[in-house]
This record gives structure tokens, C-alpha cells and sequence, in this order.
């Protein structure tokens, strides 16, 4: 992989479903590695089956994923990336360990190598001292994070984040940005994170891709020049306000009911 | 989803002796009910000469000590008692039903992952599997026998047969059901690993179908005994339960309380049967106590 080639290169994509019904049409982007992307739209525009699209789980229509400059069910098979869904989908049978070791599993680590990087992540989501638990003995915000480690634990290049945050309340909720943020830092991936809420998306994000719903297109896309590392303080400044402007006419512009 | 922690309780040894303890109680206060209603049924059938739905009296209605203590009766004077035959008869009634009920979970096993695997299967065998059950037992039992006899399979193996052609059902339907129920979210992930149907089958299908499993293992334990009782009566088989309850309903005018005994036998074999999948599913499932029933 070289420097220049982008994590995600999308040209032309459209995706229409059996009912006739035309989820994406004329998506272009490219992401570059180390970013942080967010997809923000109304309901039914299509962010999440963009992202499953990505991540080659459903396939495009028309136009070209590339992911790591393959084709992004090629990527799939080499495990280019992790993916970290809105339920935590922890497997109930498997402790908190094991969860965070499936994929591990499946690529065949060894027992001693998944039991080191176990504990690093443990310690990188903050949950040592719950590696015996299962899954129901957490909360939803401490699930979660348990979803995130499994996502990373082999280490990919890029993090498919599917409205991850959005069933917990806002406290948890701004908690876990901050700490997505520092592993996000720490470990050096490409993170694509659909979300439906503004600000999260802002605070977030180096860029925010706005898109419009029926057909789901890019409305626009907002670069959010917010300094880095972003902390607590960041939400009060007048540029995070501005920028949250920005997005909100974006959205509004495409269609969507803004409140 | 709940935002909050939950503690589990540690339960400790002490906890659970006493939860034992209390079950066994119940168990014994039930028992104790069941022989208070009987004995009471009895006593103000008799004393009102109830004929409907039966003629309540000593052969319709032995006294359940009666019963226990026929037990404990030599079955011809001077020879053993009745309990020791009925040890002997439960061990080889036994037997049969643990071999019918390993072959029939086995392949209700089986025919589950392969139906679990195709859709055109699940179309196209499904329907035949639900006939076979519907086709009453007695039936097929004389057809087994007989077919397998032909073939100098010994008889109580072939009532063995029966028995797994009791136990595959329930096993098959409910594990089929076990094995498809992960969510598309818990699928889905497994795709975005690109794991293999192997994989797929190992890490998720099968541990989803745990609970799914047990259910049905313990309804097969007691269809299981069943299945070997009744398949003796046609193997004319002399040496277990089935042949014993041919006999004693012969003579129940004269000694009714050997066939009841021989039923309390009966449903302490399934008793036992049932326990021992019971303790089979805590051993395997005690790390999800909310899958245990």
C-alpha cells in the first residue's frame, strides 16, 4: 500500500433493490488513510447500506468500491476492516474475552498471541477486570465498547462504524466519542462512522459527507478544521457551532427536516 | 438495552445447597399431595358409591402403600420379590431406551446441521419427517420387529430403533430451530470476518442452539422410555417393562397393585432419564444461567 492510495475510493456507485426502489445513485469519494469520515443523512438515505457496501457485505449496482486499492469483496476476504454495528452483537455464550477473541479465532491466532492481545485491548477500551464477564452482566455503553475491541483486534486499516453510539444516552454517548477519538489516535486506523446526529458528527470527524435521501446522494461534504486532539472544550467553541451550522443547511438544502 | 450495570450475585455453595434442599422439599410435598388427593378420591368414592367415570374400589383404586408394598412381595412364594424382578426388567427396559435415545439424538443431530444447510432439503424432507411422527407407534413397532428380525438383528435392539424413532423428532425440529436462530446482525458479522460455513456453524450455529438442544433432550429422555416400553409388546420381548406390563394386565382382576407397581417403576425410569439430561445441561449451559429452563 502507498501512501497516496486511498483506504476508500468510491466512483459512480449506485445501489437499487429488487422493488425498484434506488437507494444510492451517483456517489463519488475518496478517503484518505488516518481520516475520520462521517455519513450523515435523513432516514433512508441509504449511510448504512453505503457502508455495508464498503464494507462488501451487499454489492453495488453500478460503480466501484476499492478498499486498500482492491475491490472491496476482495478487501472483505482479507480482513481489511473491522465493523462495529449499532447493537453491540456480543455473542451471550462468550465472555467478554472471548467475544473480543472471535475474530482471532477465525484467523487462527494461536492461544498465547490472542490471550497478549486481548489484554492490550482490554486496556485500550478501559475494561480490564471484566474479561470474565458475559455480554448481559454490562451495560450498553460498556458493551459496546467491548464491540469496538473485537472490531480492532486484528489490527485493521480501516473501521466501519455503523451508528454505533445510538442507542446510548448522551452522556455515555459523549463519553464514548472522547474515547473513540483516543483509540482512534492510538490505533492509527481510517474510521467511515454513519450517524444521525450533528454534533456527534462534527466533533468526530475531519470531514462530514451531508447526504440527501430518495435518492440517497451527496448533498456536500464539510471539512471540519477543528483542531486536534479534540477534547470536552471543543463543543463550546465558536468554529464547532459554525460548523454545525454548515451541516444542518447542507442537510436542510437536501431535503431533510431539520429541527 | 439497559444502561446500567448488573452485578451477578456470586452464588455460593451454601445458596445452592439450600436451593436444593427446597426443591427436594417441594418434590416431596407434591408427592405427598398426589397420594392425599388419591387416598381422599378413593375414600369418599367408596363411601358414596360413585360409578362415573368408573366404580371406585380395591381394583380400580389399590391404596398406593399397597402398591409400594406389593413391591416388597416375593412375585412366586419362595422366590425373589417383586422389586428385585422389576430392578432387572427397568436395567434391560434401560438399556434399550439409553441406546434408542443416543441413536435417535444422534441422527435427529445430523439431519438438523444438513437441514439447517439447505433450503431445498428443509422443502423437500421436512414434510416426510412430520408424516413419519404422525403414524402411531404401535403401528410401526411390529414392522421394525419383524423387518429387522429378518435380518437376525436380535429383538431388543430393534426395540431400540423404536425408541430412536421416538427420540429423533423433537431433537431434529427443535436443534433445526436452535441452529437457524442467530439474528442477521450475529450473520452479518460473521460475514465481515469472511468466516466459513465451518466456522459459521462451530462459533455460532451450534452454541445458539445449546438451549434449543436441551429442550428437546429432555423431551426425548421420557419419549425415549416410552418408546422402549412399548416397543417390547410386539417384540414380545418377556425380559423388561413392557413384557411385565403385558403380563400383569393378564392378572389385574386378581393382583392389581403388581401392574401399578410396575408403573411407578416405569415412570421412576423416566424420571431418571430426564434427570440426567437435566444434569447434562447445567454442566454445559452454566455459564448462560438464563438459557437454563
Amino acid at each position: 500500500m502507498n501512501a497516496t492510495q486511498p483506504a476508500v475510493s468510491i466512483k459512480g456507485l449506485s445501489k437499487s433493490f429488487k422493488a425498484g426502489v434506488t437507494a444510492l445513485t451517483g456517489i463519488d469519494l475518496d478517503v484518505r488513510p488516518r481520516e475520520f469520515i462521517s455519513l450523515i443523512g435523513p432516514s433512508g438515505c441509504g449511510k448504512s447500506t453505503l457502508l455495508r457496501i464498503i464494507g462488501g457485505l451487499i454489492e453495488p449496482s453500478e460503480g466501484s468500491v476499492e478498499v486498500n486499492g482492491k475491490p472491496a469483496h476482495r478487501a472483505r476476504l482479507d480482513h481489511d476492516y473491522g465493523i462495529v454495528f449499532q447493537e453491540a452483537v456480543l455473542y451471550d455464550w462468550r465472555t467478554v474475552s472471548k467475544n473480543i477473541a472471535l475474530p482471532l479465532e477465525l484467523l487462527k491466532w494461536n492461544r498465547e498471541r490472542r490471550a497478549a492481545r486481548v489484554r492490550e485491548l482490554l486496556e485500550l477500551v478501559e475494561l480490564e477486570g471484566f474479561e470474565d464477564n458475559h455480554p448481559w452482566q454490562l451495560s450498553g455503553g460498556m458493551q459496546q465498547r467491548v464491540s469496538i475491541a473485537r472490531a480492532l483486534s486484528f489490527d485493521p486499516a480501516l473501521l466501519l462504524m455503523d451508528e454505533p453510539f445510538g442507542a446510548l444516552d448522551e452522556m455515555t454517548r459523549e463519553r464514548l466519542n472522547l474515547e473513540l477519538l483516543r483509540i482512534w489516535d492510538a490505533s492509527g486506523s481510517t474510521i467511515v462512522f454513519v450517524t444521525h446526529s450533528i454534533p456527534e458528527a462534527v466533533f468526530l470527524s475531519t470531514r462530514v459527507v451531508v447526504m440527501s435521501a430518495r435518492p440517497g446522494r451527496i448533498a456536500g461534504i464539510v471539512e471540519v478544521d477543528l483542531p486536534q486532539p479534540r477534547t470536552g472544550r471543543t463543543r463550546e467553541e465558536p468554529r464547532f457551532f459554525e460548523l454545525v451550522t454548515q451541516v444542518r443547511e447542507l442537510l436542510a438544502a437536501g431535503g431533510a427536516e431539520v429541527t | 438495552m439497559a444502561a446500567i450495570a448488573i452485578e451477578q450475585p456470586r452464588r455460593t455453595r451454601g445458596a445452592d445447597t439450600a436451593r436444593g434442599a427446597k426443591r427436594v422439599a417441594l418434590v416431596i410435598v407434591g408427592l405427598g399431595v398426589f397420594w392425599g388427593l388419591w387416598e381422599a378420591y378413593r375414600w369418599i368414592g367408596e363411601r358414596l358409591g360413585l360409578t362415573w367415570p368408573f366404580t371406585v374400589d380395591e381394583i380400580t383404586m389399590p391404596h398406593i402403600h399397597e402398591m409400594l408394598s406389593a413391591l416388597t412381595k416375593p412375585l412366586q412364594p419362595g422366590g425373589p420379590t417383586l422389586l428385585h424382578y422389576e430392578w432387572h426388567w427397568a436395567l434391560f427396559t434401560g438399556k434399550e431406551a439409553l441406546i434408542g435415545f443416543l441413536l435417535g439424538g444422534a441422527i435427529g443431530f445430523a439431519l438438523a446441521i444438513l437441514l439447517a444447510h439447505s433450503r431445498i432439503l428443509r422443502r423437500g424432507l421436512l414434510p416426510y419427517i412430520v408424516i413419519s411422527q404422525t403414524v402411531p407407534i404401535l403401528a410401526v413397532a411390529p414392522m421394525v420387529v419383524l423387518g429387522l428380525g429378518t435380518k437376525g438383528v436380535e429383538p431388543w435392539i430393534a426395540v431400540s430403533v423404536i425408541a430412536a424413532y421416538l427420540t429423533f423428532f423433537p431433537v431434529a425440529m427443535n436443534t433445526l430451530r436452535g441452529l437457524l436462530s442467530p439474528d442477521p446482525r450475529s450473520l452479518e458479522l460473521m460475514r465481515s470476518y469472511a468466516a466459513s460455513r465451518n466456522d459459521v456453524l462451530w462459533k455460532l450455529r451450534l452454541p445458539a442452539s445449546l438451549p434449543f438442544v436441551f429442550s428437546a433432550l429432555k423431551i426425548s429422555a421420557t419419549a425415549s422410555v416410552i418408546g422402549a416400553i412399548i416397543g417390547e409388546t410386539p417384540a414380545s420381548i418377556q425380559d423388561g417393562l413392557g413384557g411385565a406390563i403385558v403380563n400383569f394386565n393378564q392378572y389385574y382382576s386378581t393382583a392389581p397393585t403388581r401392574l401399578w407397581a410396575t408403573n411407578i417403576v416405569c415412570a421412576a425410569l423416566g424420571l431418571a432419564f430426564f434427570a440426567a439430561v437435566l444434569i447434562a445441561e447445567r454442566l454445559v449451559l452454566r455459564r448462560a444461567p438464563e438459557h437454563v429452563a
